[in-house]
C-alpha cells in the first residue's frame, strides 16, 4: 500500500531550476563575466608579482616593525620574524605570497560591501530580516556546492577563489557591523542628538566610534575564514598555499602535504597574533 | 512672556496614537487605553509657563512622565497632541509642528542637555566630550579648544581636559556633561534627573555648584528630579507629576503648605524639611499671634506669654521685651557667629533664613526668632513650636488631611 499522495511523489526540479538559472547566465552575460575574471585576475597577479620582487628579507623585516609598531611586545615580534624564516626555509614563500593577496583582496571586498550592508541593515529592521537567512545560507551550504557555478562563470584561476572565499567570509563583518551599530547605547544617541547631530554625523560621531571595536573583530574573523577557504580555492585553480595540499592529496605525499600545511598553520597564527586588539585599548582613535 | 510655554501636551508611546487621544477625550484612563489599544499614555494634558531665568522642577515617581515631557522640548520625543511654544529671536517656535532644520537649529543654540546616565562618549577624551556640541555644529577648531578651556575651567575640571571618562568619578563624569551642555552657550537647559545617579554626599555638593553657577549664568532650566528635597532646593516652579498628569503645579513654599493630595502629601511628609525650607513657610504669620491686652501694637510670641514685640503704627518691629525687661536685638546674617552669641539675645530672621539656622538659633538663645520683611515689618515668628511641628511634619493644612 503507498501512502504517499501523487502529488508528492512528483519530484520538484529544483537542481534543474538551479542550472537553468546558471546557464542562462553563462548564456547570456559569457562575455562580460569574462572581461570582469579577466581583469581582475590581472590585478591580483600584478599584486603577487610586485609583492614577489622585493627581497623576502625585507618583507620579513617590514612584518616585524609592524608587529612592534603595533603590539610593542619583543617577544612577539622575534616570534614573527621566526615564523617568516621558517615559511622561506621550506620553500613556500612564493606560494604563502599568493596566499597573502587573496586574502587581502578577499577581505578588502568583503569589507567594502559588508561593513555598509551591516549598517545599512542595523538602520533597517526590514533589511535584517531579509538579508539575515541569506547569511545563513552562505555560512551554512557546503562550499563545494557552489564552486562548480562560480567556475563555470568566472572559469579557472584566482578569480572564482576569490569569489568562494568573499561568500563564506563576508557574513562575519556584515553580521558585526550589525551587532556594534545596534549595540550603541541609546542614551549616547540621544545624546548625539541633543546637540543637533544630523542622521550622517550621528553614524559617523556616535554608532561607528563606538562600534568600532566590534568591527574590528568582524575584519580579523574575515581575515582568519578568508585563510580558512585556500584549500578550497586552490581546488577552482587559485595559486597559494592550497595547492600544494591538493597536489599532495593527489599523489599521497605526506611530506609535501605537511610541510604546505604547516605553512598555512603558521600564517594563520602570525596573522591571528598581529591582528588581536591589544587588550585595555578598546577605544583607539575616535 | 515664558520661555518655553507647554499647552496641553500629549505624549503617547505606541502603534496608534491617534487611538488613544481620542478615548483619552472620551473621558478612558491610561490604564484602559493601554489594555485595550498597547499605546502609552506617558503625558496627558501638561502646561507650564516656564519664565526666563526660572529653574522649573517637574517632580514624581519614576514612570510618572517627567522624562517623557522634558524630552518634547528638544524634540526627542514627538509630541502626539497640544503645543510647546519656545521663545526665539521675537519668534514663537511650535516643537510639536517645527521642521528639521528649525529644530537643528534650537539644538545647537538654544537648548541643550545634561543626561542622568551622563551619556558621555568613552572614546573621547573630557575635552573632546565637551567639545561634541561645537563640533556637530561646525565651530573651528581653534575657537572650540578655546571655549572648552573656558567651560572646564568653570566646572573645575581644568587638569582633566586629557582623561577619558572611565578615568574620572560619577561627579566628575557628570560635571563634563555641564560642561558640554554650557558649551553651546545655550540658554535653556534640560536637566533630567542630572544627579539621581551620584552618592547622595556628590549630589548635594553638585546641586549647591548648579545654584552658584546659575547665579551668574541665568539660563532657563528646566530639571527632573523624583526627590522633593532635590526640587525645594533648586526650583523656582515645581510641577508635580502623577500617572503622566501634572496634579500640581507652583512654588516650593505653596507645595509643602498645600499639597493638593494624598501622592503630594507623602512627598512633602518625606523630605528633610531642615535643607529646604526657609523661615518663611516655617513661621506662625503674624495675624494669628495675639496682642497683649496690656499695651496697643504689640504681639505675644512665645506660650508663656513672657515675651513680647512691639510694633509701630506700620506694623515695623521696635523693640522686644522678656518679663518686662528689654533685651537686645540683632538681625540674621550669614556669618553670624552662633558661639559668642549671648544667651537670651532676640535674632530677627527674614523669609529666606534657612530653617536650619532658625533651629540653631533657637537652641542658643532659648528665644523665640521674629520673622521681618526687609522694610522691617514682623510678619511672623519662628519658636519651638513652629520647629516642632514641621519637623513632625504636622503644619495646619496636613494635619486636616491626614
Ligand atoms: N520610547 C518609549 N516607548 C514606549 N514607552 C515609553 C517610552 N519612553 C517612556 N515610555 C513609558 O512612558 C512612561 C513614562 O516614562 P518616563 O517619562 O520615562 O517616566 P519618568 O521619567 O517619570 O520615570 C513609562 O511607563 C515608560 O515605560
Ligand atoms: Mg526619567
Amino acid at each position: 500500500m503507498n501512502w504517499t499522495p501523487d502529488f508528492l511523489l512528483e519530484k520538484i526540479p529544483f537542481g534543474k531550476w538551479v542550472k537553468f538559472f546558471v546557464d542562462g547566465l553563462t548564456d547570456n552575460f559569457h562575455q562580460e563575466f569574462r572581461i570582469f575574471s579577466d581583469s581582475l585576475e590581472w590585478v591580483i597577479q600584478g599584486t603577487i608579482m610586485s609583492m614577489a620582487k622585493v627581497p623576502p628579507l625585507i618583507l620579513i623585516v617590514l612584518l616585524c616593525i609592524l608587529a612592534y609598531w603595533l603590539h610593542r611586545k619583543w617577544v612577539l615580534t622575534i616570534g614573527v620574524a621566526g615564523a617568516m624564516l621558517l615559511i622561506l626555509n621550506l620553500g613556500y614563500w612564493e606560494q604563502t605570497l599568493q596566499t597573502v593577496a587573496l586574502v587581502i583582496y578577499a577581505t578588502l571586498v568583503s569589507v567594502l560591501f559588508g561593513i555598509p550592508l551591516g549598517i545599512a541593515a542595523a538602520h533597517r529592521k526590514w533589511l535584517f530580516t531579509a538579508i539575515r537567512p541569506v547569511l545563513d545560507l552562505m555560512q551554512t551550504i557546503p562550499t563545494f556546492v557552489y564552486l562548480i557555478p562560480t567556475l563555470m562563470l568566472f572559469g579557472l584561476g584566482m578569480v572564482p577563489g576569490l569569489i568562494s572565499t568573499v561568500i563564506f567570509a563576508i557574513p562575519a563583518p556584515i553580521r558585526l557591523t550589525y551587532l556594534g551599530v545596534t549595540s550603541v547605547p541609546e542614551s549616547l544617541i540621544d545624546a548625539g542628538k541633543a546637540f543637533g547631530a544630523s542622521k550622517r554625523q550621528l553614524l559617523w560621531k556616535v554608532e561607528l566610534p563606538h562600534a568600532m571595536p566590534t568591527i574590528m573583530a568582524g575584519l580579523t574573523q574575515c581575515i582568519m575564514l578568508s585563510l580558512s577557504m585556500v584549500v578550497i580555492a586552490a581546488l577552482v585553480g587559485a595559486d597559494g598555499l592550497g595547492k600544494p595540499v591538493v597536489r599532495a592529496l593527489n599523489s599521497v605525499n605526506i611530506a609535501m602535504g605537511f610541510e604546505a600545511g604547516l605553512a598555512i598553520v603558521i600564517v594563520a597564527i602570525v596573522l591571528d597574533r598581529i591582528l588581536k586588539q591589544p587588550e585595555g585599548k578598546e577605544y583607539i582613535g575616535g | 512672556m515664558p520661555v518655553v510655554s507647554f499647552e496641553h501636551v500629549d505624549v503617547i508611546f505606541g502603534p496608534n496614537p491617534t487611538v488613544a487621544v481620542d478615548m483619552l477625550d472620551q473621558g478612558k484612563n491610561r490604564d484602559d487605553i493601554f489594555a485595550k489599544t498597547e499605546n502609552l499614555v506617558a503625558v496627558h494634558d501638561a502646561t507650564i509657563d516656564v519664565q526666563e531665568g526660572e529653574i522649573c522642577v517637574l517632580m514624581g515617581l519614576s514612570g510618572s512622565g517627567k522624562s517623557s515631557l522634558i524630552r518634547c522640548v528638544n524634540g526627542l520625543n514627538k509630541i502626539t497632541r497640544g503645543h510647546l511654544n519656545i521663545r526665539h529671536k521675537d519668534t514663537l517656535i511650535d516643537l510639536a509642528t517645527c521642521d528639521w532644520s528649525t529644530l537643528h537649529n534650537l539644538r545647537t543654540e538654544r537648548i541643550s542637555m545634561v543626561f542622568q546616565q551622563f551619556a558621555l562618549m568613552p572614546w573621547r577624551t573630557v575635552r573632546d566630550n565637551v567639545a561634541l556640541g561645537l563640533e556637530l555644529s561646525g565651530v573651528p577648531k581653534n575657537k572650540r579648544h578655546q571655549i572648552v578651556e573656558e567651560k572646564l575651567a568653570l566646572v573645575r575640571l581644568d587638569n582633566w581636559a586629557d582623561k577619558f571618562p572611565r578615568e574620572l568619578s560619577g561627579g566628575m563624569q557628570q560635571r563634563v556633561g555641564l560642561a558640554r551642555a554650557l558649551a553651546t552657550d545655550a540658554d535653556i537647559l534640560l536637566m533630567d534627573e542630572p544627579f539621581s545617579a551620584l552618592d547622595p554626599l556628590i549630589r548635594e555638593h553638585l546641586q549647591d555648584e548648579l545654584i552658584q553657577l546659575q547665579k551668574d549664568l541665568k539660563k532657563t532650566i528646566i530639571f527632573v528630579s523624583h526627590d522633593l528635597d532635590e526640587a525645594l532646593k533648586l526650583g523656582n516652579l515645581i510641577a508635580i507629576m502623577e500617572g503622566g498628569k501634572i496634579v500640581q503645579i507652583g512654588s516650593p513654599e505653596d507645595i509643602v503648605s498645600n499639597p493638593v493630595n494624598e501622592y503630594v502629601a507623602q512627598f512633602v511628609a518625606s523630605m528633610n524639611p531642615l535643607k529646604v525650607l526657609s523661615c518663611a513657610s516655617l513661621m506662625r504669620p503674624v495675624e494669628t499671634l495675639e496682642n497683649d491686652d496690656r499695651k496697643t501694637n504689640s504681639k505675644i510670641i512665645d506660650p508663656k506669654n513672657q515675651t513680647i514685640c512691639t510694633l509701630d503704627d506700620q506694623g515695623r518691629l521696635q523693640k522686644v521685651t522678656h518679663s518686662g525687661n528689654d533685651i537686645s536685638m540683632i538681625s540674621f546674617k550669614e556669618d553670624l557667629d552662633l558661639k559668642t552669641l549671648p544667651k537670651g539675645t532676640i535674632v530677627t530672621a527674614d523669609a529666606d533664613t534657612p530653617m536650619r539656622a532658625a533651629v540653631e538659633i533657637n537652641f542658643v538663645v532659648g528665644l523665640p526668632l521674629p520673622v521681618i520683611d526687609r522694610i522691617g515689618k514682623l510678619i511672623g515668628v519662628v519658636g519651638n513650636k513652629e520647629i516642632f511641628s514641621t519637623i513632625l511634619g504636622k503644619t495646619n493644612k496636613k494635619k486636616s488631611m491626614v
